[in-house]
């Protein structure tokens, strides 16, 4: 009988187990999170800098600076932005790649697909308006923008992932709207939703699933 | 206690076929390498019980071409969903009992 009970219990840890390992993806690591986070601090404590120290106001006259200077702050915001989305994304998939191998599991299976798919979708959308927005001069909605659609994506991305997600998902339009709200302050929003919360939901998650 | 035990459908009683319906009552459809990933067994023990599986009406198979090759998906039938979802909730009494 004990034995039996053994089985029934085994079981029903099988199934729940093949149900999540086919239909997640679930090698995200919390490591990703928390060092995509610490690099896009770091991209944007330059570009505080840039803006020699907060002296130059990201607000709705930043395009009214002398051309000169406009263009130049504009063009090493982009490549610092351009440098920020690559390592981050570089160093998220790194630790990912880890912990599938820790885990025996492809990284690119079906589930990775079904993540991106829906992950992508509104993140080209965000990014396409990011660049059509950013062509227009209107640049003081770049944090608020890349923030809500990137909270979209990875809200319609997190049932194929794990359960956190979705809660950084929200957190992170909720600070998009707040960014849209207090517009000059958008800096700092962008400092929080991509810095401070992938830090901890990062922490979180490696807590819960990794240690 | 016997009676609980008398729901517990025999078709899911090998640990493979627990496995492909695991996967085919949250997935809509999965195709065979996807399976064999997941289940780790080999080509002809994998086959052999998705016939048992379709036989009993439980999956339904498709074959299909995707450009020159032919791919093989499963998908779990109304009856095979109902089933498993008795024979969890089986193992669940089963455990509490305990």
């Amino acid at each position: 009988m004990m034995t039996n009970q053994h089985d029934h219990f085994k079981d029903i840890q099988d199934i729940k187990s093949m149900m999540e390992k086919s239909s997640k993806f679930l090698s995200l690591s919390g490591l990703s999170g928390i060092s995509a986070g610490v690099i896009a601090l770091i991209g944007a404590a330059v570009a505080f800098f840039l803006l020699d120290y907060g002296s130059i106001k990201y607000d709705e006259n930043f395009y009214l600076l002398p051309p000169h200077q406009y263009e130049h702050i504009m063009i090493s915001l982009f490549l610092l932005g351009l440098i920020v989305l690559v390592s981050a994304l570089g160093s998220g998939f790194y630790f990912s790649w880890r912990k599938a191998k820790k885990q025996n599991l492809p990284i690119i299976n079906r589930t990775t697909y079904l993540l991106l798919n829906s992950l992508l979708i509104p993140l080209i959308t965000g990014g396409i308006l990011c660049i059509i927005i950013f062509f227009r001069h209107d640049v003081n909605r770049l944090a608020s923008i890349t923030l809500i659609f990137y909270g979209l994506g990875l809200v319609s991305a997190s049932k194929y992932t794990l359960s956190e997600i979705q809660y950084l998902g929200i957190s992170e339009i909720i600070l998009g709207l707040l960014a849209a709200i207090f517009i000059n302050y958008g800096l700092i929003f962008w400092a929080l939703g991509f810095g401070v919360l992938h830090i901890v939901y990062g922490i979180i998650a490696y807590i819960r699933h990794e240690k | 206690m016997k009676s609980i035990i008398s729901k517990l459908n025999k078709a899911f009683e090998s640990r493979v076929k627990l496995g492909i319906m695991s996967v085919l009552v949250v997935n809509d459809y999965v195709d065979f390498n996807t399976l064999k990933e997941l289940i780790q067994t080999s080509d002809g023990n994998l086959a052999s019980h998705l016939r048992i599986l379709e036989n009993g009406g439980l999956i339904k198979v498709t074959k299909q071409f995707v450009g020159r090759k032919p791919k093989t998906t499963y998908k779990a039938t109304s009856l095979g969903k109902k089933l498993f979802k008795q024979h969890i909730n089986a193992l669940e009494e089963l455990i509490k009992k305990k």
